[in-house]
C-alpha cells in the first residue's frame, strides 16, 4: 500500500511562535487520518503546508508521491481542499462557484456546468443552487465548499475542521457526506477538535499539541489509553465528597477527577451503563444526594488529561494566565 | 492547452466572477458612474472659469481631455482596492489550491476593471457633449483617443495592482494610491499649461505620460487651443507614440512585479 500523504519533520515558525515543531504524518491510500488537537495546536498550519498554501521552514512533505515544495502545481492537481473558513465567493451562486472552480481546473464549459449541477444535487444544494451563496446557512456554505474541493474528483482530500461551528443537525449531515466520500475510496486527512468526530470517521488518529504529535493510533488504541466513557456526578452536599469519591473509585479506571469547585466528580470507566447503575445504587445505599448524574463520551479534554496531565487549552487562556501572573508580580 | 491560452482562459474566468459582482452589488456601479459625471461638471464649470488663462470660448473643450485622462488614471485605485479585498477573502485559498495560472487573479481583476473604465468613459463623453464638448476630428480619431485612454488606464491598473498587494488592508489602499496618482495627474498639463510650472517641474510635466496622453487626446479630438502652445519636447510632439511606449514599459515592469508580489502575499 502506498502512502498518499507523507510529511516528515515539518517545522513552521511565526514570529515568536513555533506553530509546527517537527510533525510527522502518513496517510496510506484509501485511509482516513484524523488530526486531533485543540485550538492553536498547529492543525491548520499543517494543512496549509500540505495543500501548498504555505511554505514550511523545515521538513519535507509529499502528496501522491509529489513534493509540495518542488511541484506545487502537481500537488494542486491531485488534492481537494476544504479549509477552516469556507472558500466560496459570497456574491456568486452555489452553481457559479462550482462552475468557476471546474473551469479553473481546465474543464470545458459544458463539462464544468454538468459537474456543478451533479455536485449541488449530491450535497443537497440543488434548490439553493441559483441563489447567491451569501444567503446560505453555515452548514450549506460548508457543504458548498466541500463540493468545491471535489469538482475534479481528486484522489486526496484535505478537510480542516469541517464541522466546527455547525449546529448538531448540520454536523450530522456533514458526517454522512464525509462517510460517503470515504466509502468511495478517497484518501482523507481530516482535522478536528472533537474526539467523537475522529472516532467516527478516522481509521487512524494523530493527537497534536504545540505543533508536535503526542499520541497516535486507532480510536480504540487511544481509548485504551484514555479510558472509555465518563461518569460525571454533581454532588448536592459538598461534605459527602470523600464518600462519593470512594464509590466512584470502585468502577474508575485510574484516578477520580475532582473539579475545582469540589462538587463535580468524573471517572473514566470501562463499560458504561452497568457501572453507572451500580454507582447510583451505591450512592443510594449511603444516602448521598446528587444534583445531576450522567454518562458521557470522552472528549479531547479527557484525552489530553490522560496524555499530558493537563487540560487542552486555548492559546487565549495561556495568555490570560500569563497576564494574571504578570499582574500578580507587579502587585507583590 | 498552451500556457498562454491557459493564462487567458483562467484570467477571463476570474474576470467574469468580478463582473457578476457588478450585477449583484449595483451600488458599486452607481459610484463608478457618478464620480466621472461629477468630475466633468466640476472641472468644466468650477475650474473651467478659474484656471482659464485667457483662452477663447473653447477652453472648456480644452479641459475635457485632461478630465478623461485624470478619471481613468484615478480609476486604477479601484483595481488596487479590489485586489486588496480579494486577498482577504476566503476564495483566495480556493484559487491558490487549484492548478490554475498564478496570474489569473491579477489578469481577471485588471480585465474586469477595463469594463468600469469603458462605462465611465461613455458616461463622461455623454456629459461632455451636454456641456458643449465636441469631437472635431471625426469619430474614427475619437475612438483612437478612447482606445489610448483605455490602454493607459490598463497599464496604470497594474501599478495599482502591485500597490494593492503590498498594503496590509483595504483601508490603506486609498491613501497609498493617492501617493502614486496625485503627482502623476497634477504635475501634468491636464488642467494647467506646462509653462505655468516652475522650470524644474516643466521637464517632469513634459515627460509625464499623463501629459502626453492628454495631449494625444486633445489632438485626436481636435480640441487643441492656440493660446496654449505645445512645448518642444519630443514626448509632447509625438504624444501617441510616447504614450504607447510608456504603456509597454509600465506593463513590462509591473506585470511580473505584481505576479511575484501575489505569490508572496498569498502565502503569508
Ligand atoms: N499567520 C500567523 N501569524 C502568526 N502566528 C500564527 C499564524 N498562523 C497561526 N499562528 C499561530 O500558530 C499556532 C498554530 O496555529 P494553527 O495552525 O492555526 O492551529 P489550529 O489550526 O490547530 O487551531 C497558533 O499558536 C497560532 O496563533
Ligand atoms: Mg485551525
Amino acid at each position: 500500500m502506498t502512502d498518499m500523504i507523507r510529511a516528515t519533520g515539518l517545522v513552521k515558525r511565526y514570529k515568536g511562535v513555533e506553530a509546527l515543531a517537527g510533525l510527522d504524518l502518513t496517510v496510506p491510500e484509501g485511509k482516513v487520518l484524523g488530526l486531533l488537537g485543540p485550538n492553536g495546536a498547529g492543525k491548520t498550519t499543517a494543512v496549509r503546508i500540505l495543500a501548498t498554501l504555505l511554505k514550511a521552514d523545515g521538513g519535507t512533505a509529499e502528496v501522491a508521491g509529489i513534493d509540495v515544495a518542488k511541484d506545487p502545481d502537481g500537488v494542486r492537481a491531485r488534492i481537494g481542499l476544504s479549509g477552516q473558513y469556507a472558500a466560496v465567493d459570497e456574491h456568486l451562486t452555489g452553481y457559479e462557484n462550482l462552475e468557476m472552480v471546474g473551469r479553473l481546473y481546465g474543464m470545458r464549459k459544458s463539462q464544468a456546468s454538468k459537474r456543478a449541477r451533479d455536485l449541488l444535487d449530491r450535497f443537497d444544494l440543488a434548490e439553493a443552487g441559483d441563489r447567491p451563496s451569501k444567503t446560505y446557512s453555515g452548514g450549506m456554505r460548508r457543504r458548498l465548499d466541500l463540493a468545491g474541493a471535489l469538482v475534479a474528483e481528486p484522489p486526496v482530500l484535505i478537510l480542516d475542521e469541517p464541522t466546527t461551528g455547525l449546529d448538531v443537525r448540520s454536523r450530522q449531515q456533514m458526517w454522512g457526506v464525509i462517510r460517503d466520500l470515504v466509502s468511495s475510496g478517497a484518501t482523507l486527512l481530516l482535522t478536528t477538535q472533537y474526539l467523537e468526530e475522529a472516532d467516527l470517521l478516522a481509521d487512524d488518529i494523530v493527537v497534536i499539541d504545540h505543533g508536535r504529535a503526542i499520541a497516535r493510533g486507532t480510536a480504540d488504541e487511544l481509548k485504551a489509553q484514555t479510558g472509555g466513557e465518563r461518569i460525571e456526578i454533581i454532588l448536592a452536599d459538598i461534605d459527602r465528597r470523600e464518600d462519593a469519591t470512594r464509590i466512584l473509585g470502585r468502577v474508575a479506571l485510574g484516578q477520580v477527577q475532582v473539579a475545582d469547585n469540589g462538587r463535580e466528580l468524573t471517572a473514566a470507566v470501562e463499560g458504561g451503563v452497568p457501572q453507572l447503575r451500580s454507582v447510583l445504587d451505591d450512592l443510594d445505599v449511603e444516602d448521598i444526594a446528587v444534583f445531576d448524574v450522567g454518562l458521557r463520551r470522552p472528549t479531547l479534554d479527557d484525552v489530553f488529561l490522560s496524555l499530558t496531565g493537563r487540560a487542552a487549552e486555548d492559546p487565549e487562556t495561556d495568555t490570560d494566565i500569563d497576564a494574571d501572573i504578570a499582574t500578580a508580580e507587579v502587585a507583590s | 492547452m498552451t500556457t498562454l491560452t491557459r493564462h487567458a482562459t483562467d484570467g477571463w474566468v476570474v474576470a467574469k466572477r468580478n463582473l457578476i459582482k457588478i450585477v449583484r452589488v449595483p451600488e458599486i456601479l452607481v459610484f463608478v458612474l457618478i464620480s466621472p459625471i461629477m468630475f466633468v461638471l466640476l472641472f468644466a464649470y468650477v475650474f473651467g472659469g478659474a484656471i482659464d488663462p485667457g483662452g477663447g470660448v473653447n477652453y472648456r473643450e480644452f479641459l475635457i481631455a485632461g478630465i478623461f485622462a485624470q478619471t481613468v488614471v484615478f480609476g486604477a485605485t479601484f483595481t488596487g482596492a479590489g485586489l486588496a479585498e480579494d486577498m482577504q477573502k476566503g476564495i483566495i485559498d480556493r484559487f491558490r489550491s487549484l492548478p490554475m495560472s498564478s496570474s489569473a487573479v491579477l489578469v481577471g481583476r485588471t480585465t474586469s476593471d477595463v469594463v468600469y473604465n469603458v462605462l465611465s468613459l461613455i458616461i463622461m463623453a455623454l456629459t461632455g457633449l451636454l456641456v458643449g464638448w465636441r469631437m472635431r476630428e471625426g469619430v474614427g480619431k475619437a475612438l483612437l483617443a478612447f482606445l489610448l485612454l483605455l490602454l493607459f488606464a490598463y497599464a496604470v491598473s497594474w501599478i495599482m495592482a502591485w500597490v494593492g498587494l503590498m498594503v496590509p488592508s483595504v483601508d490603506v489602499i486609498n491613501n497609498a494610491s493617492f501617493i502614486v496618482i496625485m503627482p502623476l495627474t497634477f504635475v501634468s498639463n491636464a488642467f494647467v499649461p506646462t509653462e505655468s510650472f516652475p522650470p524644474v517641474l516643466q521637464r517632469v510635466v513634459e515627460w509625464n505620460p499623463v501629459s502626453t496622453l492628454t495631449q494625444a487626446c486633445r489632438e485626436l479630438f481636435g480640441n487643441t487651443n492656440e493660446t496654449v502652445p505645445v512645448p518642444d519636447a519630443w514626448s509632447l510632439q509625438n504624444p501617441v507614440v510616447y504614450t504607447l511606449i510608456c504603456v509597454v514599459v509600465i506593463l513590462v515592469v509591473f506585470v511580473p512585479l505584481s505576479i511575484r508580489q501575489y505569490r508572496i502575499a498569498s502565502s503569508r
